[in-house]
């Protein structure tokens, strides 16, 4: 839950999720071994062609929801239930409560549902009544007074020790920190709840319109325990849940357990249609009283929304969450308040409103690694930075972004200032390649790796001097677009690429009109800057005069690639050219490997050891990801793979600045990586993975050199 | 054995269920009536009282009044009346209804499936009956039978059966792939949370 009032409370509680020695090492032992599971359990399947059925599924149940809600009122009613329509999450409480004082209910039981704790059912029932959760995790929360973790682990940032704790107070004697024998505690605790129940609680996963049926799925079996005891059963559904058949419910969950728990299927999954036998005391025929209760609370106005509809595709899986490099660094009350993970930043602005949504939102470094394994294929790191947008837009801008903003629609001034900083730096590098003493404007949490000056002389001067000559029979015609960070801090690696490509027949230019790419004021939530740069670029570089649009970062490649068209596809005339301008953009690996084919005849093989981390702009953002190990082993050089070859650096652009805590200790889990497979090497491609990267092994002092790809083809070069 | 039934078996062992072939309905009750017997007296009673519970936890163990249960409530007349002789033999008592007087737990519950799923080692189980739905719930030990002729290769190739099964209202219907299982603690893996403590599956040769 979100408590924290403003940016810098935030980041106090972020310290203290850092500080918290058992989560990370929980976090971390999670996040490794799911990526291994899910990979087992989509083993034999296609796993893009599962997510996009269940995309179209969705989409069709998102389209239809009020006609499909209606074909299932119809027949869950004619099987005896009582359905109802609740617009708001006050008005699903007020209803339950009142299903429950009607009946005359003291005692409820729950199974798990994401929607009771999006609206908070249990805060509204506990005056009032007895309430128990009976998802194991659910429980240990419930007693603790917390909000769950993670949508499918809830009390995954618990150790055994603090159950053994919770379960002595609970059962008044002394429990041992043995997991098999406190499940059996909570075993035998719980069903002493289950048998004095009289109504129980559950959510579901998929409505079903064409039988009217809920599905439920779950792994400890409460669920069917829940919906069988007590005499009445309330049902608190999202309208997002309904779909048409039974073959659309049953390709979800072809997706939800893998994507979730590494799992094929849960232990259960429970099909429920109407209002089935009950033998408990005080039913009518013996049939259960039986409700389900569908929560609107904003759903139907997201469906009409253009963009965001695609949230209300989640099945709640929470994988965005268990591949966040920030999440395993903080967890889930840090990454999220009642929904976690990426879909958390989002949903929280949607259900829980500004206030508890402007400081999570910005707690995204935006690798993508959500969007890549989303259950529903959503668009997840984008939305993020629409809603911080959007939150920047009803609040105020805040005045560092906006003056970065200001500043890089400006081109000259922008680059004015760059040069005038690397003046105003020369005192403080001691002549060195790094800031021996940061600046003032970075003075602050910086100093966990090394910050590299500012080059003497940037690349857009060097260009008239470095330019290779017009080949004879130019074969391609390539633009080069080299972003701020390579024209002003690491002007040799662009050299260096130019190395690597001569003899391939390339017509290289370099458009002087060029400017940042935009994705910094992106991250910070500046979309009309963003637009603005955008279209300077689209316009200094015109995409009919090129081949390729060739560049060695790969964040500004994505960027191009992915972004410009959504940003600027919708004006006049740069619109119809933006799309062509990004067909053309691609990263440096693939150009020489794929393109230029270049063999391992260029090269002199010096037989060192090098890995590679692969920059979340290039393996997700580009979806690059052998071109550089070929390129590697072409160039002469013994690659090794690292284990986590593919996670985040933890540089992020501006969220290196905006959140060093974190940024610094994904970077140590990252470095501890690259050391463990004892290479030489680290080779990466996007300059600022080098600048993180460098920086970091610089202050530990490691022996491993870290080098941009290009760096290490041309010493390789012959 | 068809690979459909292999795939079956390898994926129901995979979720740690224990799976046998038999060639008979009857080698099936023998083989669920020599499972209790063999059965410690009561795993709940071993899993839980040994364990140190609030007082209302405690109240609820009644097992030591009521012995060895087998439930059976979805066995046909003709089947439970060669089954209760079996157990009988054996001092174990077999249950069809009153689920409700036994929440504290029973030995073992027998079933007889619906379907099987080959793709993911999942059984079928119409248990729209409330005694049924509990004794799968509150057996210490699930044995469930499965007709070799009834398992399929995924569940979409049945996807109408079981719609017509959900029209025929109301309809409670269960899909069980191993035991009841939780990984809450730690991540963790314990069976046991809340259902049976193991799944056996018996398929039934009948082809």
């Amino acid at each position: 839950m979100q408590k924290a009032n403003n940016l810098k409370e935030y980041k106090r509680e972020l310290g203290e999720a850092l500080d918290n020695d058992f989560l990370r090492k929980a976090m971390d032992k999670f996040a490794v071994a799911y990526r291994s599971a899910r990979i087992n359990a989509f083993k034999g399947h296609e796993e893009e062609v599962l997510i996009h059925e269940v995309v179209r599924v969705k989409d069709a149940g998102i389209d239809n929801m009020m006609a499909l809600y209606e074909e299932f009122k119809t027949r869950a009613q004619a099987a005896g239930v009582h359905v109802h329509l609740a617009r708001t999450a006050h008005e699903a409480n007020e209803l339950i409560a009142n299903i429950a004082r009607k009946n005359a209910c003291k005692k409820i039981i729950k199974s798990k549902s994401m929607t009771a704790e999006e609206t908070l059912l249990n805060h509204h029932l506990e005056p009032e009544f007895e309430v128990t959760e009976t998802d194991l995790g659910e429980w240990i929360i419930q007693l603790r007074h917390e909000g769950p973790t993670h949508m499918v682990m809830p009390a995954i940032h618990l150790s055994r020790h603090q159950v053994a704790d919770l379960f002595a107070d609970v059962t008044a004697r002394e429990q041992k920190p043995d997991i098999q024998r406190l499940v059996k505690v909570a075993r035998r605790e719980l069903r002493a709840k289950f048998t004095q129940a009289d109504m129980g609680i559950s959510g579901a996963n998929v409505a079903i319109a064409k039988t009217g049926t809920l599905g439920i799925v779950t792994n400890e079996g409460n669920a069917r325990l829940v919906t069988t005891l007590p005499r009445v059963h309330v049902a608190l559904v999202g309208l997002d849940k309904l779909c048409a058949s039974l073959q659309d419910a049953l390709t979800i969950l072809r997706v939800l357990p893998r994507n979730a728990t590494g799992q094929a299927i849960t232990s259960y999954v429970t099909w429920i249609t109407g209002a089935n036998q009950c033998l408990a005391r005080g039913t009518e025929k013996n049939k259960k009283e039986m409700h389900i209760v569908f929560l609107d609370n904003g759903r139907t106005q997201l469906a009409r929304d253009p963009l965001f509809k695609q949230v209300l595709r989640c099945v709640r899986c929470g994988a965005c969450a268990n591949v966040c490099p920030v999440y395993r660094m903080v967890g889930g009350h840090q990454m999220g308040h009642v929904y976690i993970g990426a879909i958390g930043l989002i949903l929280t602005y949607f259900f829980h409103g500004r206030d508890k949504a402007k400081n999570l939102v910005q707690n995204c470094i935006n690798c993508e690694a959500c969007k890549h394994v989303c259950a529903a294929g959503i668009d997840l790191p984008r939305l993020i930075k629409e809603i911080h947008t959007r939150i920047q837009d009803e609040e105020g801008h805040p005045l560092t972004s906006v003056l970065l903003g200001k500043v890089l629609k400006n081109r000259k001034l922008f680059h004015t200032l760059l040069r005038t900083a690397k003046a105003a730096q020369r005192p403080i590098t001691g002549g060195t390649r790094y800031l021996s003493h940061l600046p003032q404007i970075f003075a602050r949490d910086q100093d966990f790796r090394a910050l590299p000056a500012i080059a003497k002389k940037p690349f857009r001067d060097m260009w008239k001097d470095v330019r290779p000559p017009k080949p004879a029979h130019p074969k391609f015609k390539v633009a080069l677009f080299s972003g701020c960070v390579q024209d002003f801090v690491y002007p040799e690696q662009l050299e260096a690429g130019i190395k690597v490509l001569a003899h391939h027949g390339v017509d290289l230019d370099f458009p002087m009109g060029q400017t940042c790419c935009g994705l910094p004021v992106q991250m910070m939530g500046e979309k009309q800057a963003a637009r603005d740069v955008a279209l300077q670029n689209v316009t200094a570089i015109d995409p009919a005069d090129y081949d390729y649009i060739l560049t060695l970062c790969a964040s500004c490649a994505s960027h191009l690639k992915n972004n410009y068209p959504f940003l600027v596809g919708d004006e006049p005339i740069v619109g119809v050219k933006v799309q062509q301008f990004s067909d053309k953009v691609m990263s440096f690996s693939s150009f020489v490997n794929d393109i230029l084919q270049v063999t391992r005849e260029e090269f002199n093989p010096s037989g060192r050891t090098a890995t590679f981390h692969s920059p979340c702009h290039l393996c997700r953002g580009m979806g690059v990801v052998h071109a550089p190990h070929e390129l590697i082993e072409k160039s002469g050089y013994r690659f090794v793979r690292a284990d986590e070859e593919q996670v985040c650096c933890g540089f992020g652009g501006t969220y290196t600045s905006k959140f060093p805590q974190v940024s610094q200790q994904i970077l140590n889990n990252k470095l501890d990586d690259v050391e463990k497979t004892g290479a030489e090497l680290l080779l990466t491609e996007c300059p600022g993975c080098v600048l993180q990267l460098r920086g970091g092994m610089e202050t530990r002092g490691s022996r491993v050199q870290v080098l941009h790809i290009a760096e290490a083809l041309a010493r390789a070069k012959k | 054995m068809s690979e459909v039934i292999q795939e079956f078996r390898t994926k129901a062992e995979a979720v740690s269920a224990i799976v046998s072939s038999v060639p008979s309905l009857d080698q099936a009750l023998a083989y669920t009536v020599d499972l209790c017997a063999r059965k410690k007296a009561c795993q709940m009673l071993v899993s839980g009282c040994q364990e140190d519970l609030s007082q209302k936890a405690e109240d609820l163990c009644g097992l030591r009044k009521w012995g060895r249960i087998i439930a059976a409530p979805g066995l046909a007349r003709d089947d439970l009346d060669r089954l209760v002789p079996m157990a009988r033999e054996q001092g174990i008592s077999v249950i069809r209804r009153d689920m409700r007087k036994h929440l504290e737990g029973v030995d073992i519950g027998l079933t007889i499936c619906e379907y099987g799923i080959a793709e993911t080692g999942t059984l079928i189980l119409d248990s729209s009956s409330e005694e049924l739905r509990l004794g799968t719930m509150i057996s210490e030990i699930h044995v469930a039978v499965i007709p070799a002729s009834r398992i399929k290769g995924r569940a979409e190739e049945i996807t109408n059966d079981l719609e017509t099964l959900m029209e025929n209202n109301p309809n409670y219907l269960a899909f069980i792939t191993g035991a009841s299982r939780t990984a809450d603690i730690e991540r963790v893996l314990a069976l046991g949370v809340h259902g049976p403590l193991e799944l056996h599956i018996l398929i039934l040769e009948d082809r």
